[in-house]
C-alpha cells in the first residue's frame, strides 16, 4: 500500500492557512449567490450614475437660438449667463422657420427674436424655462439700460466695466467649508458599499463555521491543523471575496460616474475616497469578521446563526443607519465624528466621513490606531471561543462559558 | 512504519462525569486492534484525544515511543465518529484537500485520490458533490479520507456503521491490507461477530475503564470450560456431577459449564448411560457472550450512559454527509 506517495512534509503555518483561505476563495468565487449579488451591485450602482445623468443631465445646459435681429443683445445674453451661473450655448438661427424647427427637434429651448423698445421677444415651444426666463429678464434690463446710458451720452462699456469690478467681501465668524453635493453622494454610497460588504462577509464567516461544525467536518480539520489556523485562513479567503466585491463595485460606480460626466470630481478625490473605502473595509472585516466567526462558533445548525450574530450585525446597522442619516445633511455632527473614532463604528462611518469632506488628521489617526490595536485584543479573545467551542456540538454553547474554558 | 501506538494512562471528565479512567492500551506495528464498549464508555474520547481534538486530564498517548506531536499527527488516518465532510464540496477535490491539509504535496494528493477511489469503488462519483451519493458510498468516501495521505496509523471510529455487506468486506479487507503493510489500525465497533472475525486483539472498556483485553481466542478461552451435549435420553444425571452445573438448555441441547477440577469423560459417561448421545462438544463462548460478562461485573461506578458529551440528535442536520 506505501508504495511510495512521497513522504508527507510538515505544513507550515503559512501553507496551512494559505491551503485553507485558497479552498475558500475557490468555494465562494463559484458560488452561485455570490456571483448573483456582485453582478446586481454592479448594475444598481452604474443604474443610479445613470439615473443622476437622466435627472440633473437634461437641462444642465441651456441652448438659446439667436435671430439676426436680435443679433445686438447676442453679447449681453452671455454676460447675463455668466452672472447668473447659468450655462447658456447661444447660437445663430438664420430665420424664423430654422427657428421653429430647431425647437420641434428640441435642440433648443428658446430664440431670441427682436429687442423692441423695452420688450425682448422670445419664441419657445410650450413654456419658457424659469432659470432661462431670470437669464432673459436679465438680458432686457441691460439693453434698456445701455440705451438710457447712451441716451445720457455715456459709453455703456466703461459703465459695465467698472459694474462688474464691483463686488462684496465675505467675512464669516464661523466659516464652514463648503460641502459638495457631489462627494456627498460618494460618501453615501460609500457607505452603502463598506455596510453591505460587511454584512455580507460577515454572514458568510459565520456560515462558514457553522458548516464546519453541522458537517462535524472540523473534527478532521482540527486533527490536521491548530484552531487558530483554520480561523485565519477562513477570515483570509472569505475577506479576500469580499474585498474583490468592494473593489469592483465601487470601481464600477466611479468609472461609470467619470464616463457619463455626473461625478465632475477629480480622479484623485475619487481614488482617495476609494482607497478609503478599501482600507477601512479590511480593518472593519477583520474585526467584524472575528466576531462573527468566535459566534458563529457556538451554535451547531444554520438556523441558529442568526440569532447568534445579531449583536454583531446591530452594531454594523447602527453605525450605517446613523451615517446615512445623519452625515449628509451634517457633515460636521460632533456626536457621530466621536463615534466614527470607536472601533465599532469607525469601520462603517469613518468612510462616508473621508468621502463627504474633509476631517482632521488627528481624527482619522485615532480611529486607525484604535481599530489595529483592537484587532489582536479580539483575536485573542475569539480564537479562544472558537477553539473551546468549535467542536461542541449539540445545543448552544454559552458565551462565558466558551471564553473561559480551555 | 514499526511503530507502536500507545495510550499510556489517560484520565478524562467532563465536568462532575468521568469519561476515562486510567485507561492504557497498546496496539501493535501491524496488528488490527479492536476497541469494543458500549455507548459512552469512552472510546471516542480516547480516540479524539489520541488526534489532539481533546485535551486528557492526565496521560499521554505515544507513537513509537514519543508523545504524539502536532507533527506526528498528520500521520494518523482518522475517521471521526461523527462523519464529517463538506456537503456541497465535490469528492475529489474534497479528498485532494485533506490530502494537502496532512502534508502532501499537490501532486502526490492527486495520485492518492485517484488510487483511493479506484481502489473504493467510487471513481465514478469524483466530481459529484458529496451530499449527492448514498450514505454508504458517502461512507467510503470518509475511509478514503482517512487513508488518502497514507497514514502510519489508523484510528477509525466505528468505520463499519452504516455499511452495506459488500462494503464491509471492502473496508474490511483495506484495514487487513493496511495492518500488512506494519500500520497499527485500531476501530471501535458495536458490531463483535466482526470484530471477531477482523481483529488481533481486542480491548473491551466499560465505563471508562479497560475490563478485558487480549487476542480473541486468549478471551474467548479463558471463561470456564463449557461443554454442549444432546443426549438421547434424561438430562438428570449430567447434572448431577459434581462440579457441573446446567447453564443453558434448548430443546434436548445442554451447556454445561465445568469447574476446574471436573471430568469432561465423566459427563459424556452420564450422558451415554442415560441413552445415545447425538452431539458432545467443547463450547468456546462467543464475544457477544463474554463482552456480556465483562461488562457486567464492571464495577458500577459513572452510569454506563454518561461519560462523553453525545450530540443529543443527529436528526437535526439531515443534510450532512454523517451516516
Amino acid at each position: 500500500m506505501n508504495e511510495s506517495t512521497g513522504t508527507p512534509t510538515g505544513l507550515g503555518s503559512v501553507a496551512a492557512v494559505r491551503l485553507v483561505a485558497g479552498r475558500e476563495l475557490r468555494t465562494r468565487l463559484r458560488s452561485k449567490a455570490y456571483l448573483i449579488i456582485t453582478a446586481v451591485l454592479v448594475v444598481i450602482v452604474v443604474a443610479l450614475v445613470l439615473v443622476a445623468k437622466l435627472v440633473s443631465g437634461s437641462h444642465s445646459v441651456l441652448k438659446v437660438g439667436v435671430l439676426p435681429d436680435a443679433a445686438p443683445v447676442a453679447r449681453s445674453l452671455q454676460a447675463a449667463g455668466v452672472a447668473l451661473g447659468e450655462e447658456l450655448d447661444v447660437v445663430r438661427v438664420t430665420g424664423p422657420d430654422e427657428a421653429r424647427r430647431e425647437l420641434d427637434a428640441g435642440t433648443l429651448d428658446a430664440v431670441v427674436v427682436a429687442m423692441r423698445g423695452t420688450t425682448l421677444g422670445v419664441l419657445v415651444t410650450q413654456t419658457l424655462d424659469p432659470k432661462l426666463r431670470v437669464v432673459l429678464v436679465a438680458t432686457a434690463s441691460q439693453s434698456v439700460l445701455n440705451d438710457q446710458i447712451r441716451t445720457l451720452g455715456g459709453d455703456p462699456e466703461a459703465v459695465h466695466a467698472r459694474v462688474a469690478a464691483a463686488g462684496i467681501e465675505v467675512n464669516s465668524l464661523e466659516p464652514a467649508p463648503a460641502f459638495d453635493p457631489q462627494r456627498l453622494a460618494v460618501g453615501f454610497i460609500a457607505g452603502i458599499l463598506v455596510y453591505l460588504a460587511l454584512m455580507l462577509t460577515g454572514q458568510l464567516i459565520a456560515q462558514g463555521v457553522v458548516e464546519e461544525k453541522s458537517s462535524r467536518v472540523v473534527e478532521l480539520l482540527l486533527s490536521t491543523i491548530r484552531p487558530w489556523q483554520l480561523l485565519a485562513g477562513k477570515v483570509v479567503g472569505i475577506g479576500l471575496v469580499g474585498l474583490l466585491q468592494v473593489v469592483l463595485v465601487g470601481v464600477a460606480g466611479l468609472v461609470a460616474g467619470q464616463l457619463t460626466g455626473v461625478l465632475t470630481i477629480p480622479w484623485a478625490v475619487v481614488g482617495g475616497a476609494l482607497g478609503w473605502l478599501v482600507l477601512w473595509f479590511v480593518l472593519g472585516f477583520t474585526m467584524y469578521a472575528l466576531v462573527f466567526a468566535g459566534l458563529g462558533a457556538l451554535v451547531s445548525r444554520q438556523e441558529e446563526v442568526g440569532g447568534v450574530v445579531t449583536p454583531a450585525t446591530a452594531l454594523l446597522v447602527i453605525g450605517y443607519v446613523i451615517g446615512v442619516s445623519v452625515l449628509p445633511s451634517d457633515p460636521e455632527n460632533q456626536l457621530v465624528a466621536v463615534l466614527s473614532l470607536l472601533p465599532v463604528f469607525s469601520p462603517t462611518l469613518m468612510p462616508i466621513r473621508l468621502a463627504m469632506g474633509e476631517v482632521p488628521v488627528w481624527q482619522i489617526a485615532t480611529a486607525l490606531v484604535l481599530a489595529v490595536v483592537t484587532i489582536p485584543l479580539l483575536v485573542a479573545i475569539t480564537a479562544r471561543m472558537y477553539r473551546n467551542a468549535v467542536i461542541r456540538s449539540g445545543s448552544r454553547v454559552r458565551l462565558r462559558e466558551a471564553i473561559r474554558a480551555g | 512504519m514499526a511503530a507502536n501506538l500507545a495510550f499510556e494512562g489517560l484520565v478524562k471528565s467532563y465536568g462532575p462525569t468521568v469519561a476515562l479512567t486510567d485507561l492504557s492500551f497498546e496496539v501493535r506495528p501491524g496488528e488490527v486492534f479492536g476497541f469494543v464498549g458500549s455507548n459512552g464508555a469512552g472510546k471516542t474520547t480516547a480516540m479524539r484525544i489520541a488526534l489532539g481534538v481533546l485535551e486528557p486530564d492526565s496521560g499521554r498517548v505515544c507513537w513509537g515511543g514519543d508523545p504524539i506531536t502536532f507533527e506526528t499527527r498528520r500521520r494518523i488516518g482518522y475517521m471521526p465518529e461523527e462523519r464529517g465532510l463538506y456537503p456541497k464540496m465535490r469528492v475529489g477535490e474534497q479528498l485532494a484537500y485533506l490530502a494537502r491539509l496532512h502534508g502532501l504535496p499537490e501532486r502526490d494528493a492527486r495520485a492518492a485520490v485517484t488510487r483511493w477511489t479506484e481502489r473504493l469503488g467510487i471513481a465514478e462519483r469524483v466530481g459529484d458533490e458529496v451530499q449527492k451519493l448514498s450514505l454508504g458510498n458517502q461512507q467510503r468516501v470518509q475511509l478514503a479520507a482517512a487513508l488518502v495521505h497514507d497514514p502510519a496509523v489508523l484510528v477509525l471510529d466505528e468505520p463499519f456503521s452504516g455499511l452495506d455487506p459488500i462494503a464491509v468486506d471492502v473496508m474490511s479487507a483495506v484495514l487487513r491490507e493496511q495492518a500488512a503493510t506494519g500500520v497499527p489500525v485500531l476501530f471501535s465497533s458495536h458490531q463483535l461477530d466482526l470484530v471477531e472475525r477482523l481483529c488481533d486483539r481486542v480491548g473491551v472498556v466499560s465505563s471508562g475503564r479497560l475490563v478485558a483485553l487480549g487476542a480473541v481466542d486468549e478471551l474467548r478461552g479463558a471463561g470456564p470450560r463449557q461443554l454442549v451435549v444432546r443426549p438421547g435420553g434424561t438430562a438428570d444425571r449430567v447434572a448431577q456431577i459434581p462440579g457441573c452445573r446446567l447453564v443453558a438448555q434448548d430443546g434436548d441441547q445442554l451447556v454445561v459449564e465445568l469447574a476446574d477440577e471436573a471430568d469432561d469423560q465423566e459427563v459424556l459417561r452420564a450422558a451415554l448411560a442415560g441413552g445415545p448421545v447425538h452431539e458432545f462438544r467443547p463450547r468456546r463462548p462467543s464475544l457477544v457472550e463474554l463482552y456480556r460478562h465483562v461488562v457486567s461485573a464492571a464495577p458500577p461506578g459513572s452510569t454506563a450512559e454518561s461519560g462523553e458529551p453525545e450530540p443529543p440528535a443527529r436528526a437535526t442536520d439531515g443534510r450532512g454527509a454523517a451516516s
